[in-house]
Protein backbone atom coordinates (compact mmCIF):
# COMPACT_ATOMS: atom_id res chain seq x y z
CA UNK A 1 0.00 0.00 0.00
CA UNK A 2 1.30 3.52 -0.84
CA UNK A 3 1.51 6.46 1.42
CA UNK A 4 -0.25 9.86 1.27
CA UNK A 5 -1.16 11.60 -2.11
CA UNK A 6 -0.59 8.82 -4.16
CA UNK A 7 -2.88 6.18 -2.27
CA UNK A 8 -5.43 9.41 -1.98
CA UNK A 9 -5.82 9.10 -5.76
CA UNK A 10 -5.77 5.16 -5.63
CA UNK A 11 -8.73 5.76 -3.34
CA UNK A 12 -10.61 8.35 -5.12
CA UNK A 13 -9.69 6.72 -9.01
CA UNK A 14 -11.37 2.94 -7.23
CA UNK A 15 -14.61 4.42 -7.07
CA UNK A 16 -14.70 5.06 -10.89
CA UNK A 17 -17.12 2.62 -12.41
CA UNK A 18 -15.79 -0.19 -13.93
CA UNK A 19 -12.25 0.63 -11.84
CA UNK A 20 -10.71 -1.76 -9.55
CA UNK A 21 -7.95 -1.26 -7.25
CA UNK A 22 -5.81 -2.64 -9.62
CA UNK A 23 -6.16 -0.88 -12.69
CA UNK A 24 -6.61 2.32 -10.01
CA UNK A 25 -3.23 1.89 -9.21
CA UNK A 26 -2.11 1.25 -12.50
CA UNK A 27 -3.40 4.62 -13.98
CA UNK A 28 -2.02 6.47 -10.44
CA UNK A 29 1.32 5.52 -11.04
CA UNK A 30 0.98 6.29 -15.19
CA UNK A 31 -0.14 9.75 -14.41
CA UNK A 32 2.65 10.10 -11.33
CA UNK A 33 5.57 9.26 -14.43
CA UNK A 34 3.97 11.04 -17.34
CA UNK A 35 4.95 14.53 -18.66
CA UNK A 36 3.36 17.10 -16.22
CA UNK A 37 1.59 18.47 -18.86
CA UNK A 38 -0.94 15.56 -18.96
CA UNK A 39 -1.94 15.81 -15.73
CA UNK A 40 -2.41 19.23 -15.99
CA UNK A 41 -4.51 19.22 -18.45
CA UNK A 42 -6.86 16.51 -17.30
CA UNK A 43 -6.75 18.52 -13.96
CA UNK A 44 -8.28 21.49 -16.05
CA UNK A 45 -11.08 19.35 -17.42
CA UNK A 46 -12.18 17.53 -14.49
CA UNK A 47 -12.35 20.56 -12.46
CA UNK A 48 -14.78 22.55 -15.71
CA UNK A 49 -16.64 19.49 -16.34
CA UNK A 50 -19.57 19.98 -13.90
CA UNK A 51 -19.46 23.84 -14.90
CA UNK A 52 -19.79 23.74 -18.70
CA UNK A 53 -21.42 20.47 -19.14
CA UNK A 54 -25.31 19.90 -18.73
CA UNK A 55 -28.25 18.90 -19.98
CA UNK A 56 -30.56 19.89 -23.19
CA UNK A 57 -33.13 21.28 -22.36
CA UNK A 58 -35.49 19.93 -25.07
CA UNK A 59 -34.22 16.34 -25.07
CA UNK A 60 -32.39 15.92 -21.72
CA UNK A 61 -28.83 14.85 -23.59
CA UNK A 62 -25.51 16.28 -22.52
CA UNK A 63 -24.58 19.38 -24.12
CA UNK A 64 -22.32 22.40 -23.39
CA UNK A 65 -25.72 24.84 -24.80
CA UNK A 66 -28.66 25.58 -23.63
CA UNK A 67 -29.67 23.24 -26.27
CA UNK A 68 -27.57 20.24 -28.12
CA UNK A 69 -26.58 20.26 -31.72
CA UNK A 70 -29.58 18.11 -33.16
CA UNK A 71 -32.01 20.06 -31.70
CA UNK A 72 -30.50 23.43 -33.01
CA UNK A 73 -30.00 21.67 -36.45
CA UNK A 74 -32.60 23.25 -38.44
CA UNK A 75 -32.49 20.52 -41.04
CA UNK A 76 -33.35 17.64 -38.69
CA UNK A 77 -37.02 16.59 -39.55
CA UNK A 78 -38.93 17.56 -36.53
CA UNK A 79 -42.02 14.45 -37.23
CA UNK A 80 -40.13 11.95 -35.95
CA UNK A 81 -38.84 11.91 -32.10
CA UNK A 82 -36.17 8.79 -31.11
CA UNK A 83 -36.89 7.72 -27.52
CA UNK A 84 -34.09 6.40 -26.07
CA UNK A 85 -32.44 5.83 -22.36
CA UNK A 86 -29.13 7.22 -22.01
CA UNK A 87 -27.25 10.19 -23.86
CA UNK A 88 -24.70 7.58 -24.63
CA UNK A 89 -27.48 5.52 -26.96
CA UNK A 90 -28.03 9.14 -28.80
CA UNK A 91 -24.56 8.61 -29.87
CA UNK A 92 -25.23 5.00 -30.93
CA UNK A 93 -28.09 5.89 -33.14
CA UNK A 94 -26.13 8.60 -34.74
CA UNK A 95 -22.83 6.41 -35.44
CA UNK A 96 -25.82 4.63 -37.62
CA UNK A 97 -26.09 7.78 -39.74
CA UNK A 98 -29.92 5.93 -40.55
CA UNK A 99 -31.86 8.63 -38.48
CA UNK A 100 -32.75 12.15 -39.31
CA UNK A 101 -35.10 12.68 -36.63
CA UNK A 102 -34.45 14.57 -32.89
CA UNK A 103 -33.99 12.67 -29.52
CA UNK A 104 -35.90 12.12 -26.27
CA UNK A 105 -33.41 10.79 -23.86
CA UNK A 106 -35.64 9.12 -20.75
CA UNK A 107 -32.95 8.63 -18.49
CA UNK A 108 -33.03 5.35 -17.63
CA UNK A 109 -35.47 2.92 -17.78
CA UNK A 110 -38.50 2.05 -15.34
CA UNK A 111 -37.12 -1.07 -12.94
CA UNK A 112 -39.47 -1.12 -9.91
CA UNK A 113 -36.76 -3.21 -8.20
CA UNK A 114 -34.19 -0.18 -7.93
CA UNK A 115 -37.00 2.14 -6.93
CA UNK A 116 -37.27 3.77 -10.33
CA UNK A 117 -40.79 4.37 -11.64
CA UNK A 118 -42.66 6.45 -14.38
CA UNK A 119 -42.27 9.25 -12.85
CA UNK A 120 -38.27 9.17 -12.26
CA UNK A 121 -38.05 9.19 -15.91
CA UNK A 122 -38.62 12.45 -18.05
CA UNK A 123 -41.60 11.23 -19.61
CA UNK A 124 -43.95 14.54 -18.93
CA UNK A 125 -41.21 16.26 -20.86
CA UNK A 126 -41.78 13.98 -23.96
CA UNK A 127 -45.52 14.30 -23.45
CA UNK A 128 -45.19 18.35 -23.19
CA UNK A 129 -42.99 17.93 -26.90
CA UNK A 130 -45.88 16.39 -28.49
CA UNK A 131 -48.33 19.25 -27.51
CA UNK A 132 -47.60 20.81 -30.38
CA UNK A 133 -48.66 18.24 -32.98
CA UNK A 134 -45.49 18.68 -35.32
CA UNK A 135 -44.25 14.93 -34.20
CA UNK A 136 -46.14 12.67 -36.39
CA UNK A 137 -43.76 9.59 -34.93
CA UNK A 138 -42.48 8.40 -31.81
CA UNK A 139 -40.00 5.89 -32.10
CA UNK A 140 -39.12 3.89 -29.11
CA UNK A 141 -35.61 2.50 -29.11
CA UNK A 142 -34.79 1.53 -24.90
CA UNK A 143 -33.06 -1.36 -24.66
CA UNK A 144 -34.00 -4.50 -25.55
CA UNK A 145 -33.58 -6.04 -21.95
CA UNK A 146 -37.10 -6.63 -20.02
CA UNK A 147 -36.79 -3.39 -18.03
CA UNK A 148 -36.65 -1.74 -21.64
CA UNK A 149 -39.52 -3.41 -23.20
CA UNK A 150 -41.78 -2.57 -20.22
CA UNK A 151 -40.79 0.78 -20.44
CA UNK A 152 -41.43 0.70 -24.04
CA UNK A 153 -45.21 -1.12 -22.91
CA UNK A 154 -45.96 1.33 -20.69
CA UNK A 155 -44.50 4.58 -23.38
CA UNK A 156 -47.07 2.76 -25.80
CA UNK A 157 -50.08 3.01 -23.65
CA UNK A 158 -49.62 6.68 -22.72
CA UNK A 159 -48.41 7.94 -26.02
CA UNK A 160 -50.64 5.96 -28.26
CA UNK A 161 -54.18 8.73 -26.85
CA UNK A 162 -52.04 11.64 -28.24
CA UNK A 163 -52.91 10.53 -31.97
CA UNK A 164 -48.79 10.09 -32.60
CA UNK A 165 -47.62 6.96 -33.96
CA UNK A 166 -45.71 4.84 -31.76
CA UNK A 167 -43.44 2.58 -33.15
CA UNK A 168 -40.60 0.08 -31.39
CA UNK A 169 -36.74 -0.41 -33.04
CA UNK A 170 -36.88 -4.16 -34.48
CA UNK A 171 -35.02 -6.87 -32.45
CA UNK A 172 -33.96 -10.13 -33.79
CA UNK A 173 -30.93 -11.88 -35.73
CA UNK A 174 -27.57 -9.60 -35.24
CA UNK A 175 -25.66 -9.32 -38.15
CA UNK A 176 -22.69 -12.00 -38.61
CA UNK A 177 -23.89 -14.03 -36.01
CA UNK A 178 -25.22 -17.81 -36.26
CA UNK A 179 -28.76 -18.90 -35.93
CA UNK A 180 -27.94 -21.84 -34.11
CA UNK A 181 -27.06 -19.76 -31.23
CA UNK A 182 -29.73 -17.17 -31.38
CA UNK A 183 -31.74 -17.72 -27.88
CA UNK A 184 -35.51 -18.37 -28.21
CA UNK A 185 -36.63 -15.42 -27.28
CA UNK A 186 -34.68 -13.73 -30.08
CA UNK A 187 -35.43 -16.17 -32.76
CA UNK A 188 -39.39 -15.61 -32.02
CA UNK A 189 -39.23 -11.81 -32.15
CA UNK A 190 -36.97 -12.49 -35.54
CA UNK A 191 -39.85 -14.28 -37.16
CA UNK A 192 -42.61 -12.05 -35.60
CA UNK A 193 -40.78 -8.96 -37.07
CA UNK A 194 -40.01 -10.48 -40.26
CA UNK A 195 -40.11 -9.01 -44.09
CA UNK A 196 -41.53 -9.65 -47.10
CA UNK A 197 -38.13 -9.79 -49.63
CA UNK A 198 -40.43 -11.00 -52.74
CA UNK A 199 -44.02 -10.94 -53.38
CA UNK A 200 -44.53 -14.31 -54.69
CA UNK A 201 -46.76 -13.92 -58.46
CA UNK A 202 -45.60 -11.53 -59.30
CA UNK A 203 -43.19 -11.28 -62.19
CA UNK B 1 -18.61 -30.19 -7.23
CA UNK B 2 -17.18 -27.82 -9.63
CA UNK B 3 -19.64 -27.89 -11.75
CA UNK B 4 -23.40 -28.56 -11.33
CA UNK B 5 -26.88 -28.37 -13.58
CA UNK B 6 -29.82 -27.26 -12.37
CA UNK B 7 -33.64 -25.20 -13.06
CA UNK B 8 -33.48 -21.99 -12.19
CA UNK B 9 -36.13 -18.62 -12.39
CA UNK B 10 -34.00 -15.19 -12.44
CA UNK B 11 -35.10 -13.60 -9.55
CA UNK B 12 -32.69 -9.96 -10.53
CA UNK B 13 -29.53 -9.08 -12.44
CA UNK B 14 -26.61 -6.69 -11.88
CA UNK B 15 -24.35 -5.16 -14.30
CA UNK B 16 -20.32 -6.47 -13.13
CA UNK B 17 -17.17 -4.33 -14.78
CA UNK B 18 -17.50 -3.76 -18.66
CA UNK B 19 -19.97 -6.43 -20.51
CA UNK B 20 -20.97 -9.14 -17.56
CA UNK B 21 -23.43 -9.29 -15.02
CA UNK B 22 -24.28 -10.87 -11.77
CA UNK B 23 -27.34 -13.13 -12.03
CA UNK B 24 -29.27 -13.91 -8.58
CA UNK B 25 -31.40 -16.83 -9.14
CA UNK B 26 -33.74 -18.83 -7.39
CA UNK B 27 -32.72 -22.68 -8.00
CA UNK B 28 -34.75 -25.91 -7.76
CA UNK B 29 -32.18 -28.00 -5.61
CA UNK B 30 -29.59 -25.29 -4.65
CA UNK B 31 -31.74 -22.63 -3.20
CA UNK B 32 -30.66 -18.87 -3.82
CA UNK B 33 -27.62 -18.97 -5.83
CA UNK B 34 -25.28 -15.75 -7.66
CA UNK B 35 -23.43 -15.89 -10.41
CA UNK B 36 -21.68 -14.25 -13.05
CA UNK B 37 -22.45 -14.24 -16.84
CA UNK B 38 -19.43 -13.01 -18.61
CA UNK B 39 -19.44 -11.04 -21.59
CA UNK B 40 -23.49 -11.22 -21.41
CA UNK B 41 -24.50 -7.71 -22.26
CA UNK B 42 -22.39 -7.68 -25.34
CA UNK B 43 -24.84 -8.32 -28.63
CA UNK B 44 -22.56 -11.64 -29.55
CA UNK B 45 -23.52 -13.33 -26.13
CA UNK B 46 -24.20 -16.89 -26.19
CA UNK B 47 -26.46 -16.10 -23.34
CA UNK B 48 -28.55 -13.65 -24.98
CA UNK B 49 -32.02 -12.89 -23.73
CA UNK B 50 -32.01 -16.14 -21.53
CA UNK B 51 -30.92 -14.62 -18.29
CA UNK B 52 -33.52 -11.92 -18.18
CA UNK B 53 -35.10 -11.59 -14.75
CA UNK B 54 -38.18 -13.98 -14.68
CA UNK B 55 -37.08 -16.17 -16.92
CA UNK B 56 -37.20 -20.20 -16.01
CA UNK B 57 -34.08 -21.68 -17.23
CA UNK B 58 -31.51 -24.43 -17.56
CA UNK B 59 -28.74 -23.81 -15.96
CA UNK B 60 -25.25 -24.73 -15.67
CA UNK B 61 -22.39 -23.28 -13.26
CA UNK B 62 -18.88 -23.67 -12.04
CA UNK B 63 -18.49 -23.38 -8.85
CA UNK B 64 -16.37 -20.37 -7.55
CA UNK B 65 -15.43 -18.91 -4.12
CA UNK B 66 -17.75 -16.20 -3.89
CA UNK B 67 -19.50 -16.21 -6.94
CA UNK B 68 -20.31 -19.23 -9.57
CA UNK B 69 -19.33 -18.78 -12.88
CA UNK B 70 -22.53 -19.25 -15.65
CA UNK B 71 -20.93 -21.89 -18.23
CA UNK B 72 -24.48 -22.85 -20.28
CA UNK B 73 -28.02 -22.01 -20.09
CA UNK B 74 -31.09 -23.32 -22.15
CA UNK B 75 -34.21 -21.62 -21.65
CA UNK B 76 -37.33 -23.80 -20.19
CA UNK B 77 -40.49 -20.82 -20.12
CA UNK B 78 -39.26 -17.13 -21.65
CA UNK B 79 -41.88 -15.47 -18.83
CA UNK B 80 -39.79 -12.42 -18.98
CA UNK B 81 -41.24 -11.91 -23.10
CA UNK B 82 -44.49 -12.32 -21.71
CA UNK B 83 -44.64 -10.28 -18.54
CA UNK B 84 -42.89 -7.57 -20.55
CA UNK B 85 -45.77 -6.88 -22.79
CA UNK B 86 -47.85 -6.06 -20.01
CA UNK B 87 -47.49 -3.41 -17.28
CA UNK B 88 -49.37 -4.61 -14.93
CA UNK B 89 -48.05 -8.35 -15.04
CA UNK B 90 -44.60 -7.18 -15.30
CA UNK B 91 -44.56 -5.13 -12.20
CA UNK B 92 -46.37 -7.98 -10.11
CA UNK B 93 -43.68 -10.61 -11.48
CA UNK B 94 -40.76 -8.10 -10.12
CA UNK B 95 -42.41 -7.61 -7.01
CA UNK B 96 -42.89 -11.94 -6.70
CA UNK B 97 -39.31 -11.80 -7.60
CA UNK B 98 -37.83 -9.60 -4.84
CA UNK B 99 -39.94 -10.88 -2.37
CA UNK B 100 -38.19 -14.35 -2.75
CA UNK B 101 -35.18 -12.76 -2.89
CA UNK B 102 -35.60 -11.06 0.81
CA UNK B 103 -37.16 -13.94 1.90
CA UNK B 104 -33.92 -16.40 0.92
CA UNK B 105 -31.53 -14.94 2.65
CA UNK B 106 -29.34 -17.35 2.57
CA UNK B 107 -27.57 -18.82 -0.62
CA UNK B 108 -26.75 -22.33 -1.42
CA UNK B 109 -30.18 -23.44 0.93
CA UNK B 110 -32.45 -25.93 -0.81
CA UNK B 111 -36.17 -24.11 -0.89
CA UNK B 112 -37.90 -25.92 -3.14
CA UNK B 113 -41.16 -25.41 -1.80
CA UNK B 114 -40.81 -21.39 -2.61
CA UNK B 115 -38.90 -22.28 -6.19
CA UNK B 116 -41.99 -24.37 -6.72
CA UNK B 117 -44.76 -21.80 -5.32
CA UNK B 118 -42.51 -18.68 -7.42
CA UNK B 119 -42.58 -20.98 -10.47
CA UNK B 120 -46.39 -21.15 -10.09
CA UNK B 121 -46.97 -18.01 -9.55
CA UNK B 122 -45.33 -16.39 -12.60
CA UNK B 123 -47.23 -19.24 -14.65
CA UNK B 124 -50.45 -18.38 -13.17
CA UNK B 125 -49.40 -14.75 -14.05
CA UNK B 126 -48.44 -15.02 -18.09
CA UNK B 127 -50.84 -17.05 -18.28
CA UNK B 128 -53.62 -14.47 -16.96
CA UNK B 129 -55.55 -17.20 -14.74
CA UNK B 130 -56.54 -14.57 -12.33
CA UNK B 131 -56.07 -10.97 -11.58
CA UNK B 132 -52.29 -10.05 -11.61
CA UNK B 133 -52.90 -8.20 -8.10
CA UNK B 134 -54.77 -11.50 -6.91
CA UNK B 135 -51.96 -13.82 -7.79
CA UNK B 136 -49.08 -11.17 -6.43
CA UNK B 137 -51.18 -11.16 -3.05
CA UNK B 138 -51.93 -14.80 -2.88
CA UNK B 139 -47.87 -15.57 -3.39
CA UNK B 140 -47.15 -13.16 -1.17
CA UNK B 141 -49.61 -14.96 1.70
CA UNK B 142 -48.03 -18.46 0.69
CA UNK B 143 -44.69 -17.05 0.95
CA UNK B 144 -44.66 -15.64 4.17
CA UNK B 145 -46.56 -19.34 5.17
CA UNK B 146 -43.40 -21.45 3.82
CA UNK B 147 -41.04 -18.75 5.89
CA UNK B 148 -42.63 -19.52 9.11
CA UNK B 149 -44.35 -16.26 9.11
CA UNK B 150 -48.29 -17.42 8.49
CA UNK B 151 -50.65 -15.31 9.23
CA UNK B 152 -53.97 -16.11 11.14
CA UNK B 153 -57.38 -15.28 9.42
CA UNK B 154 -60.09 -17.53 10.62
CA UNK B 155 -58.89 -18.28 14.32
CA UNK B 156 -57.54 -15.91 16.80
CA UNK B 157 -53.61 -15.40 16.34
CA UNK B 158 -53.15 -15.31 20.18
CA UNK B 159 -55.77 -17.80 21.72
CA UNK B 160 -56.98 -19.62 18.55
CA UNK B 161 -60.80 -19.03 19.22
CA UNK B 162 -62.30 -19.55 16.45
CA UNK B 163 -63.15 -16.84 14.58
CA UNK B 164 -64.88 -14.77 12.20
CA UNK B 165 -62.98 -12.17 14.24
CA UNK B 166 -62.92 -8.46 13.67
CA UNK B 167 -59.28 -7.33 14.54
CA UNK B 168 -56.48 -7.69 12.60
CA UNK B 169 -52.79 -6.97 13.95
CA UNK B 170 -49.54 -7.56 12.39
CA UNK B 171 -47.59 -7.44 14.83
CA UNK B 172 -49.70 -10.06 16.74
CA UNK B 173 -49.72 -12.69 13.39
CA UNK B 174 -53.27 -12.26 12.47
CA UNK B 175 -56.83 -11.85 13.36
CA UNK B 176 -57.79 -11.07 17.14
CA UNK B 177 -61.06 -11.93 18.99
CA UNK B 178 -62.33 -9.13 21.25
CA UNK B 179 -60.60 -10.38 23.94
CA UNK B 180 -57.09 -10.65 22.78
CA UNK B 181 -56.94 -7.49 20.54
CA UNK B 182 -54.18 -5.08 20.88
CA UNK B 183 -53.98 -1.20 20.86
CA UNK B 184 -52.83 -0.67 17.07
CA UNK B 185 -55.25 -3.70 15.98
CA UNK B 186 -57.18 -2.63 12.63
CA UNK B 187 -60.70 -3.34 11.76
CA UNK B 188 -60.47 -4.73 7.94
CA UNK B 189 -64.09 -5.32 6.77
CA UNK B 190 -65.42 -9.22 7.16
CA UNK B 191 -64.75 -9.54 3.03
CA UNK B 192 -61.48 -8.87 3.65
CA UNK B 193 -60.69 -10.99 5.98
CA UNK B 194 -62.77 -13.37 4.27
CA UNK B 195 -60.63 -12.68 0.82
CA UNK B 196 -57.65 -13.16 2.63
CA UNK B 197 -58.13 -16.68 4.17
CA UNK B 198 -59.51 -17.53 0.17
CA UNK B 199 -56.11 -16.38 -0.95
CA UNK B 200 -53.70 -18.37 1.31
CA UNK B 201 -56.27 -21.06 0.95
CA UNK B 202 -55.98 -21.16 -2.97
CA UNK B 203 -60.02 -20.42 -3.03
CA UNK B 204 -59.90 -18.89 -6.49
CA UNK B 205 -64.23 -19.11 -6.89
CA UNK B 206 -64.22 -16.93 -3.93
CA UNK B 207 -61.13 -14.54 -4.43
CA UNK B 208 -61.81 -13.92 -8.34
CA UNK B 209 -65.40 -12.67 -7.22
CA UNK B 210 -64.57 -10.03 -4.57
CA UNK B 211 -65.03 -6.42 -4.80
CA UNK B 212 -62.21 -4.16 -5.40
CA UNK B 213 -62.56 -1.82 -2.80
CA UNK B 214 -61.40 -5.83 -0.38
CA UNK B 215 -58.66 -6.26 -2.87
CA UNK B 216 -57.45 -2.81 -1.90
CA UNK B 217 -57.61 -3.64 1.56
CA UNK B 218 -56.30 -6.85 1.41
CA UNK B 219 -53.37 -6.23 -0.46
CA UNK B 220 -52.61 -3.21 1.84
CA UNK B 221 -52.41 -5.65 5.20
CA UNK B 222 -50.43 -8.12 3.12
CA UNK B 223 -48.08 -5.57 2.12
CA UNK B 224 -48.03 -4.26 6.02
CA UNK B 225 -47.78 -7.72 7.17
CA UNK B 226 -44.70 -8.61 4.39
CA UNK B 227 -42.46 -5.82 5.64
CA UNK B 228 -43.10 -6.11 9.37
CA UNK B 229 -41.42 -9.34 8.91
CA UNK B 230 -39.13 -9.21 6.28
CA UNK B 231 -38.05 -5.53 8.72
CA UNK B 232 -37.33 -3.90 5.54
CA UNK B 233 -39.49 -2.63 2.06
CA UNK B 234 -39.97 -4.67 -0.41
CA UNK B 235 -39.23 -1.36 -3.05
CA UNK B 236 -40.94 -2.43 -6.26
CA UNK B 237 -44.40 -3.20 -4.14
CA UNK B 238 -45.24 0.35 -4.77
CA UNK B 239 -45.06 0.20 -8.26
CA UNK B 240 -47.25 -1.99 -8.66
CA UNK B 241 -49.92 -1.69 -11.62
CA UNK B 242 -53.54 -2.77 -10.07
CA UNK B 243 -55.94 -3.41 -12.99
CA UNK B 244 -59.21 -1.66 -12.51
CA UNK B 245 -60.73 -2.71 -15.61
CA UNK B 246 -60.59 -6.62 -14.49
CA UNK B 247 -62.25 -6.15 -10.65
CA UNK B 248 -65.96 -6.76 -10.11
CA UNK B 249 -66.28 -3.60 -8.14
Amino acid sequence: MYEGILQDLIDELGKLPGVGPKMAQRIAVHILQSDPETPKKLAELLLILQDRVNFCEMCGTVSEEAQCRICRDPRRDVSQICVVEESKDVIAIERSREFNGRYHVLGGSINPSQDIGPGQLRIKELITRLQDGAVQEVIIATDPDMEGEATSTYLARHLGPLGVTVSRIATGLQMGGDLEYADEVTIGRALSGRRIISQGGIS
Amino acid sequence: MPTYRDQAIVLHTNKLGEADRIITMLTRNHGKVRAVAKGIRKSTSRFGARLEPLNLVDVQLHQGRNLDTVTGVETVAAFSAQASQDYSIWTAGLAMAETTDRIISADHEPANAQFLLFYGGLKALVEEAHSPGLILDSFLIRSMSIAGWAASFDRCAKCDATGPHRWFSVTSGGALCSECKIPGSVTPAPETISLLGALLAGDWASADLSLDKYRKEASGIVAAHLQWHLEREVRSLKHVERRKDETVG
